[in-house]
């Protein structure tokens, strides 16, 4: 099967490419961009994507697809991600071979788009007994974690930090002193108001100072993520300043809304960690356009309509993300705040190159590719999700920009009509 | 956003918070209660206003007073009353509260008096009930508990009109205290010259001064010159670990002693929103001395509430 994709404004950061031009794609991998490789003959069919960008495929560093993989994963390709990390606290936890084979023999049935699944550091997420990291890698994890429970014990969490490193792989690590993370909201004017148990920022400043000692003293690959405060963000730069390597992410959501918006107990914008301070929210602006954050995650969290329906400490924290997470960051583009180019790699060709995956549109990477409308003007209405999860603070914003077209391996996954 | 708790003409629906309520509704609050102040204190006479209305107190926490003095507001005014102590059910384990609630509704009753350890339950069942039934936050987590303040404030107005020129202390464990967050809001909305919370720092909520608030931790100092001092309620868990040393320390550095007292206004009221502990932050001879207002607090508790059933259901003396 051989296709050329047409006329598109062709972005792809990993080769600092930005121009309209032609991709032509050969057996679900990149041919060649600009003109068609020799003997490339005629192409099987054209896509005509004048008008619209191509963007290599983006890929989501957390994003709860277990479970519901077909709609969930549906959703991610209508959001333009072509690959999605799954975070280990999935139900069942992916903490042994058997639950990891068993997501990914769902993934091969029902999966739009890539599943890659993270495993889990200790057995059960319990921050006890270290799970088998070895195994785990083998059968096909990309990185490990402990998803959304931290591990409080620190002898524990160097013991993982040293199998992860021998192993070679990344840990991806959501930095939170447990014992300063019993609350349901940033420790701020809103909480005290609301009269809900607080999260200071010093539970992940805290935690943070702790992983950081540990990745400098195991020498392990580390990945941060959804960082949610100007601090976090800042001991982040002193760190890189001394000579420590990491990366980090933010959840798209941490860049648009603040405590405020839990006001009224709004659950719809109860997520983990907190959403923080305004002050809080334009410094995590400037740190993904500065490069002190690599990446943006959507941190997918569809839920049930149970979730929510209970007082504000009783819900669920999550948002129901994948596709929103684009138009979200094309409004950053809009506002001034980042380049298309900056918002690609913070979406698409840094996030692969964290979970270990082929980086951007180079001839012979599988032919993931988002085509994006830029001029698409739409409403967010949650009853049009292709996800299940109907949980979002953004119902009836307008965006400006959409998916149109996904392409997982040079097939197309998602197509807007 | 829009006030969960007005209905149409501005009226009040539902008495969830003081928050966002202005100074005009608050006083109407007062003066209804006013108006009926003496049906509430003489036992022998029942007001006709709210016959053939029902009222049901869901109360999924124990507690004594507030249901009684609820109950007994809904007696004189003529409703029938239900009283579900939730706690004590075996609906609480597994039933969802909107099931809960959708169980109650069948039975069509007029009015729901809330209480539940989680802050926001009343703002969410008053956005789950039908149209035309009210909803009373008898307190919610360490959110609000309205009705307290305003009878705390019904109590301080009897005795001191001139609410603006008035200095306030609440004393205490505020961050777990919705009767502080509800009375900052009241005294603020009648424009008090000064709130004062005073605490040791782990029972201060973060950025409080955000309300309007001076923040102390040296009651000796702190309670120079006010004209009313509100002391909290210490719950027993929170007398050892995170929060305190010691019981001791706690009367030592924060109890309302004869002597301290004597460093306020002479004529200052001392309140206490109950149940006390005696000898941990209020002493006896302070409690039951000629400046407490504590058992008047009590009784106005019962006027106020009716205040508020009358308000929500459109009921005039």
């Amino acid at each position: 099967m051989k296709r050329k994709l047409a006329g598109a404004r062709v972005i792809d950061p990993s080769q600092r490419l930005d121009e309209v031009t032609d991709v032509w794609i050969a057996d679900g991998e990149v041919a060649a961009i600009g003109d068609p490789p020799d003997g490339f003959g005629t192409p099987d069919d054209e896509i005509d994507a004048s008008g619209l960008w191509a963007a290599p495929g983006l890929v989501d560093l957390s994003a709860r697809v277990a479970g519901r993989l077909g709609a969930e994963t549906r959703a991610a390709a209508a959001g333009g991600f072509t690959s999605v990390c799954c975070p280990p606290d999935a139900e069942p936890v992916i903490d042994d071979t058997a639950a990891l084979n068993n997501l990914l023999a769902a993934a091969r049935r029902e999966a739009m788009v890539r599943v890659l699944p993270i495993g889990a550091l200790t057995q059960g997420l319990g921050g006890e007994g270290l799970a088998d990291h070895d195994a785990l890698c083998r059968a096909g994890c990309v990185a490990l974690g402990n998803g959304s429970r931290p591990i409080a014990d620190s002898k524990v969490m160097r013991s993982a930090m040293r199998y992860a490193a021998s192993l070679g792989k990344t840990v991806f690590l959501l930095p939170a002193d447990p014992w300063l993370s019993s609350g349901c909201a940033h420790d701020g004017r809103v909480a005290t108001r609301l009269g809900l148990e607080g999260i200071p920022v010093a539970a992940e400043t805290a935690g943070l100072a702790r992983d950081l000692a540990l990745i400098e003293d195991t020498g392990v690959k580390a990945h941060f993520c959804r960082l949610s405060s100007a601090r976090a963000v800042a001991m982040l730069e002193a760190a890189r300043a001394a000579g420590l390597e990491f990366t980090a992410d933010v959840a798209m959501h941490q860049l648009f809304l603040t405590e405020q918006d839990i006001s009224g107990f709004d659950a719809r914008a109860h997520t983990r960690p907190p959403l923080r301070s305004t002050t809080d929210r334009d410094a995590l602006i400037r740190a993904v356009a500065a490069g002190t954050v690599d990446a943006i995650c959507s941190d997918h969290t569809p839920l049930g309509i149970d979730a929510r329906l209970a007082p504000f400490a009783a819900t669920e924290p999550g948002i129901s993300a994948a596709e929103t997470a684009l138009a979200l960051g094309l409004r950053l583009v809009q506002d001034g705040a980042l380049t298309e180019t900056r918002l690609i790699e913070l979406l698409s060709t840094t996030p692969a190159r964290v979970a270990g995956r082929p980086v951007g549109l180079e001839a012979g990477n599988p032919a993931d590719l988002a085509l994006i409308d830029p001029n698409a003007v739409w409403t967010c209405n949650p009853d049009d999700f292709e996800s299940q999860g109907r949980n979002t603070p953004f119902e009836g914003w307008e965006f400006h920009g959409r998916v149109a077209r996904t392409l997982v391996a040079g097939k197309t996954v998602f197509q807007r009509t | 956003m829009t006030d969960p708790q007005l209905g149409p003409g501005r009226r009040l629906r539902h008495f969830l918070t003081i928050d966002g309520l202005d100074r005009a509704m608050l006083t109407e609050i007062l003066d209804t209660a006013e108006s009926v102040r003496e049906a509430a204190v003489q036992r022998v006479r029942k007001l006709p206003l709210l016959r053939g209305k029902t009222v049901i107190n869901l109360f999924f926490e124990p507690s004594t007073r507030t249901r009684t003095t609820f109950e007994l507001a809904a007696q004189r005014l003529s409703a029938e009353v239900v009283n579900l102590p939730l706690e004590l059910s075996s609906a609480v384990k597994g039933e969802s509260l909107l099931d809960t609630l959708s169980t109650l509704e069948a039975m069509h009753c007029d009015l729901f008096v809330v209480r539940h350890p989680l802050a926001g339950a009343a703002h969410f069942f008053a956005a789950h009930v039908p149209e035309g039934v009210s909803v009373l936050n008898a307190g919610d987590g360490a959110h609000a508990h309205p009705t307290q303040a305003m009878l705390d404030l019904f109590t301080i107005r009897r005795h001191r009109p001139d609410l603006e020129n008035l200095t306030v202390a609440i004393v205490g464990d505020v961050l777990h205290s919705r009767v502080a967050r509800s009375q900052i809001h009241a005294l603020t909305a009648f424009g008090v010259r000064e709130i004062r919370i005073v605490a040791p720092p782990p029972l201060i909520p973060a950025e409080i001064e955000t309300l309007g608030v001076h923040v102390h931790h040296d009651l000796d100092r702190a309670i120079e010159g006010v004209d009313v001092v509100v002391m909290l309620r210490l719950q027993r868990e929170r007398m050892h670990g995170p929060f305190l040393a010691s019981e001791a320390e706690y009367f030592r550095c924060y109890g309302l002693t004869a002597e301290r007292l004597g460093r306020a206004r002479p004529d200052c009221l001392v309140m206490h929103p109950g149940p006390m502990n005696r000898g941990v932050e209020i002493e006896s001879a302070v409690a039951d001395g000629p400046q407490s207002v504590i058992l008047e607090q009590v009784s106005n508790g019962l006027a106020i509430r009716m205040a508020v059933m009358m308000m929500t259901l459109g009921a005039r003396a």
